[in-house]
This record gives structure tokens, C-alpha cells and sequence, in this order.
């Protein structure tokens, strides 16, 4: 089984990857624009008034006292008050991270069996046309941008055949199903982005272990195909492809960002945009602080799902 | 007692991707010549539209404001009566001159990190790896938009920043493949022939892994196309009044609900083609590579 010290080691560096994330989006919010207050209140404001601003923000304080100051609080989970909202940043990030996980759910539950049933059926049929067919159109799905894709999906099933609702929010007391279905329109570009990427780790994964020595056991014993496969093939050929959806994480958080900002969806990645375009330093420093921690968190757990899955890695011991 | 001979490469054929490139382009793959097909259509856009656009893509008309694709404008005209063709073909000049130079930036220092934490071991490495975990971190989009809200939308900052953000990715991969070659038996001749680790690194080294970086170059071009248009979309990028085709289609947008579909669904088929034909060429690139195609 893991050892409490493979499971301590990774969460040790979690936490440094963590604190060094803290210290770039600090930086990056705070120091990089030089004077906070003159960049807040434009550059006609009055230099009292600036210098104001700055001594109520702390921004007159050496740069060290401001990241202490500001990273103690973090800690806590008190992230500051927001500039443009007049509140605490807090109750902003929870629920726009409740909105985010509602479309990342939808997104997910569309693209696990797409992205590894074309994986496998390209796998299983590799060189063959279909197999063509699958990494074909996953590449080209890859490479549109998601605002391209969303737009021309909102146009032919939102605007030509009215299949979906052009908004990705549902009026309010709206149930479950009729908020997840106005969803769908905002979940799909990311789906078709990101299932021929997982497609190919999957198909990659299948060609491997249909050539493995364990297969060919399997055969040889007299083993029936189904049974080949399920058993052998796909169990060993899935370990990469949960590692691979970890990574994705980061590249779908980006992708919310884009795709909020088009259905009109008040997400963690509109929260990030906003607060960036309405130079919101506090809530922007919240909103991308947590979209890392997620990030961080997920690979972390794709690691272990991995190595509980590989009896190889258990043993592996951490250097 | 053996003795160091050079071979001479053979005359007349070319050694290296380049050479062999040029060698075998009459049997280059499909991908690469309709690749680089259209990407030549938009350089010859970005370079000469001014020449042959049917109107002054600035030129703005308030008696055709939104009228849909016809005999007289092709593709329509946008929210300010502007020729949506003209300004298309005239919107490929930002975005060909940005995202090269951003993939050149970050390319480059990709290599230069991957060199120095491919070649040492120990505290470098470890400290270096570390840090590009972290860079990595970061979802693109947020870093991109982080580092563009502190110092302020530009093209020169739009370089920059998809210069950062590319680093650590190119840097990985260069790493990946110099570890490869420091065991390599050329590498301790060098180091036994009393070649500095500048030379090393940077003589021997990187000629042996140009073509990793070729491919990686090809292909971050491809994202760089994404990127930038995608930053454009949100208002982060390329700023008015240039003409852009992300810019074009943030504005168009907003009249999709009234069935004005024209400016959003031509400005989109042209980012579609510019990154399909990068993404072809890398394709072919890669598959050149490895023997097949």
C-alpha cells in the first residue's frame, strides 16, 4: 500500500508549489503595476488621493511587510476586502467555484466516455479508417480555439436549430436537469477540445498493452477477446490516461475562463476577468490563487489514483 | 591507437532537417505543402493587403452599417459599415507579426533553460524543475492575464507574456532530450578534449537537439495563433483600432442573437484556417521525422 512517507513527500510539495504560486500572483498583483493606487484611480486622480489610497491598501509598506501581511491572512482563508465589490473577497471565490464545478461536471460527464471510448475504439482498430477518423477529427477539434468552436456551436444548435438556450444560466429556481441542460452549449467546446487529446493518450495507452507480453499470455492461455481486453488491455491501458486528465485540469480552468466570458456564466474564470480588467488586486489574487490550488490539487490526485492503480509505483519509494 | 577522423559529409547532400527538408520536397508530405500553402496566402495578405483589398478597411460607412454578405461586399460589413473582407485580410498583419516573435521569445529562452537544467545535476536541476512546475501552475489563460493587467495590454507585452508562458513548457521538452544526449559518447570527448561547458552545452549539445526544437517551434506556433486570437476575443490582446480577428469577432458578437452571423462566422473560418495550416505543418514535420507519413 502507499507509505505515509510517499503520501507526506507529495503533500510537501504541494504546499511548496503552493507558497511559490503565492508569491508570483503577489507579485504579479501587487508590485509588477508600481504605484497600486495611481493604477486604480487612472492617471489624472489627484496625488493626494493616491498617496491615500496606497497608505489605506498598505502599498506604502515595504514590499516584504505587504506579501507577510498579506500571505498570513490568505492562510486563514481571509482573502482581503474586493475593491470593486466593497465586501470580502471570500464569499465571491465560494460562489463562483460553486458555478465553475457545476459546468466542469457537465463538461466531465460528456467528455470521460467520448474521449475514452473513441480512445479505445481507435486502439482496438488502429491503422483502420475509423481509426483515421477518431485522431483526425480529435486533432482538428484541438487546435480551434474553444471561443471559435462555442461560437459556431452557439450559432448552429443555439441560434439555427434552437436545439440548446443561447445562455449558460438557467433563470433562477431553475432544478438540477434544467440548469445542467443549459449548460451543455457551454460545455461542449471544451469537451471536443480536450477528447481527442484524451482520445489519443487512451488509443497510445490500448496500441501498448494489445503489444505486451501480458496480452500475448492471455491469448496463448485461451483467454476469450472480451476478457483480453477488459481484463488485461484496458486496465493497463487506462493508468496513463488518468495521469493525462490531471494535467488537462489547468488547460480546462484556462478554457472556463473563455467560455464564461461567452455564455455569460459568473464562474471562478469570469471572477479572474473581471477582476483583472476592473484591476480588483485582491479578488484577482483570490480567484487565480484558488484556480492553482485546483490545479496543484488534481495532479496530486491523479498521481495517486495513478499509483494505486500501478502495483509498480507503490513500491517506488520517493527520492 | 586510434585516430579521431572526420567524415566528411557526403557532397551535394545536404545533412540536418533543413537539408533533408529541401532534399525531399518533391515528396514532402500533403500536410506540409497545403499547410504551408495557406499560411503563405496569409503572409502575402498581411504583407501586400493594402494593395488588393476591394475598400479601405478603416472606412467606415453609416448608411451600410450590418448589411449582410452581397454582390458589393462579399463577406457584409460590420457594426460601423467597415468591408468585413478587406478588414480580414488586412487582420492578419498583427496577429503573423506577434505570434512568431512571441514563439521566437519563448522558444528561445525554452532552450536556454532546458540546456543548462538538462546538463547539470543536483541543486540546479532540482530547484530549476521546481520553478517550472510552479510557472506551470498556472492555467495559461490566468498567468497570460495576470502579467498583462500589471503591465498593460500591447502587442510588445503579448510577446512577452506568450514568451513566458512557452518557456517552461519548451524548456521541458529540451530538457528531456539533453539528458538524453549527455550520456552520449561525443559529449565525453568534449568534455575529455577540454571543451568549456559553454561548449558543451551550446556547440555540442544543441546542434543534436535542433530538431526537437524545430518541431517544438512549429507546434507553439500553432498555440501562439490560438492564444493571441483568444486574447484578442477577451479584450487582453491586439487592441483596437488595429484590425484583429478575435477583436472583430468580441464585437460581431453581440449582434449574433439578431441573425447578423456574418462578421463572427468569416473572422472565425479565417483564425480556423490560419491554425489547421500551422497544425498541418507540424503534423508533417513530425511524421517526416519519424519515417512515416
Amino acid at each position: 500500500m502507499l507509505t505515509g512517507r510517499t503520501l507526506s513527500a507529495r503533500l510537501g510539495t504541494l504546499l511548496l508549489t503552493l507558497w511559490l504560486v503565492s508569491i508570483l500572483v503577489f507579485f504579479a498583483g501587487q508590485v509588477l503595476p508600481g504605484d497600486v493606487g495611481r493604477v486604480m484611480l487612472g492617471p489624472f486622480a489627484d496625488a493626494q488621493a493616491v498617496a491615500e489610497l496606497n497608505k489605506r491598501l498598505g502599498a506604502d509598506q515595504p514590499v516584504l511587510v505587504q506579501y507577510w501581511r498579506w500571505f498570513s491572512k490568505a492562510v486563514t482563508g481571509d482573502f482581503g476586502t474586493s475593491l470593486s465589490m466593497r465586501g470580502p473577497v471570500a464569499p465571491f471565490v465560494l460562489e463562483s467555484l460553486k458555478r465553475s464545478a457545476a459546468l466542469a461536471g457537465v463538461i466531465l460527464v460528456f467528455l470521460l466516455p467520448l474521449g475514452i471510448g473513441a480512445g479505445i475504439v481507435a486502439g482496438l482498430n488502429q491503422g483502420r479508417f475509423i481509426d483515421r477518423l477518431i485522431v483526425l477529427a480529435g486533432v482538428s477539434f484541438g487546435i480551434v480555439p474553444d471561443f471559435v468552436s462555442g461560437l459556431l456551436l452557439l450559432i448552429v444548435f443555439g441560434l439555427w436549430l434552437n436545439w440548446f438556450p443561447i445562455s449558460g444560466v438557467a433563470p433562477d429556481g431553475a432544478g438540477f436537469w434544467t440548469s445542467s441542460y443549459y449548460l451543455i452549449l457551454s460545455a461542449l467546446p471544451l469537451v471536443l477540445n480536450l477528447a481527442g487529446y484524451i482520445a489519443r493518450m487512451t488509443r497510445a495507452g490500448v496500441i501498448e498493452a494489445l503489444a505486451a507480453d501480458y496480452t500475448r499470455t492471455a491469448v496463448l492461455k485461451g483467454l476469450e477477446r472480451p476478457e483480453i481486453i477488459v481484463r488485461h488491455v484496458l486496465r493497463n491501458a487506462l493508468t496513463p490516461t488518468i495521469a493525462v486528465l490531471a494535467t488537462q485540469t489547468g488547460y480546462m480552468l484556462g478554457g472556463l475562463v473563455v467560455i464564461e466570458a461567452l455564455f455569460g456564466i459568473q464562474g471562478l474564470g469570469n471572477l479572474v476577468l473581471n477582476a483583472a480588467k476592473g484591476r480588483d488586486f485582491p479578488m484577482l489574487e483570490a480567484g487565480v490563487l484558488v484556480m492553482a490550488a485546483i490545479f496543484v490539487l488534481s495532479a496530486a490526485a491523479g498521481d495517486l489514483v495513478q499509483a494505486l492503480l500501478d502495483p509498480r509505483q507503490r513500491r517506488r519509494s520517493p527520492s | 591507437m586510434m585516430e579521431l577522423v572526420e567524415f566528411p559529409a557526403p557532397a551535394g547532400r545536404a545533412t540536418g532537417l533543413p537539408g533533408r527538408i529541401w532534399n525531399a520536397l518533391p515528396e514532402l508530405p500533403p500536410s506540409v505543402v497545403i499547410g504551408s500553402t495557406v499560411l503563405l496566402f496569409w503572409v502575402v495578405c498581411a504583407v501586400f493587403g493594402d494593395l488588393f483589398v476591394p475598400y479601405d478597411p478603416y472606412a467606415e460607412d453609416f448608411l451600410a452599417m450590418l448589411a449582410p454578405p452581397d454582390a458589393l461586399h462579399w463577406f457584409g460589413t460590420d457594426q460601423l459599415g467597415r468591408d468585413v473582407l478587406s478588414r480580414i485580410v488586412v487582420g492578419s498583419r498583427d496577429i503573423l507579426l506577434v505570434a512568431p516573435l512571441a514563439t521566437l521569445a519563448g522558444v528561445a529562452s525554452g532552450t536556454v533553460i532546458g540546456l543548462v537544467l538538462g546538463y547539470f545535476d543536483g541543486l540546479v536541476d532540482v530547484v530549476g524543475a521546481r520553478l517550472l512546475d510552479t510557472l506551470m501552475a498556472f492555467p495559461f489563460i490566468v498567468l497570460v492575464t495576470m502579467t498583462l493587467v500589471a503591465i498593460g495590454p500591447s502587442n510588445f507585452t503579448v510577446i512577452l507574456v506568450i514568451g513566458i508562458a512557452y518557456a517552461p513548457l519548451v524548456a521541458r521538452t529540451v530538457r528531456a532530450a539533453v539528458r538524453e544526449q549527455r550520456e552520449r559518447d561525443y559529449v565525453s570527448a568534449a568534455r575529455l578534449g577540454g571543451e568549456s561547458t559553454f561548449g558543451i552545452m551550446f556547440l555540442e549539445i544543441l546542434p543534436n537537439v535542433r530538431e526537437t526544437i524545430l518541431i517544438e517551434l512549429v507546434t507553439r506556433l500553432g498555440y501562439a495563433f490560438f492564444s493571441i486570437a483568444t486574447l484578442s476575443f477577451l479584450g487582453l490582446g491586439i487592441q483596437p483600432p488595429s484590425a484583429d480577428w478575435g477583436l472583430a469577432i468580441a464585437d460581431g458578437y453581440g449582434f449574433l442573437a439578431g441573425g447578423k452571423w456574418w462578421v463572427v462566422v468569416f473572422n472565425s473560418g479565417a483564425i480556423i484556417s490560419l491554425v489547421m495550416a500551422t497544425n498541418l505543418i507540424a503534423q508533417g514535420i513530425g511524421a517526416f521525422e519519424n519515417g512515416d507519413r
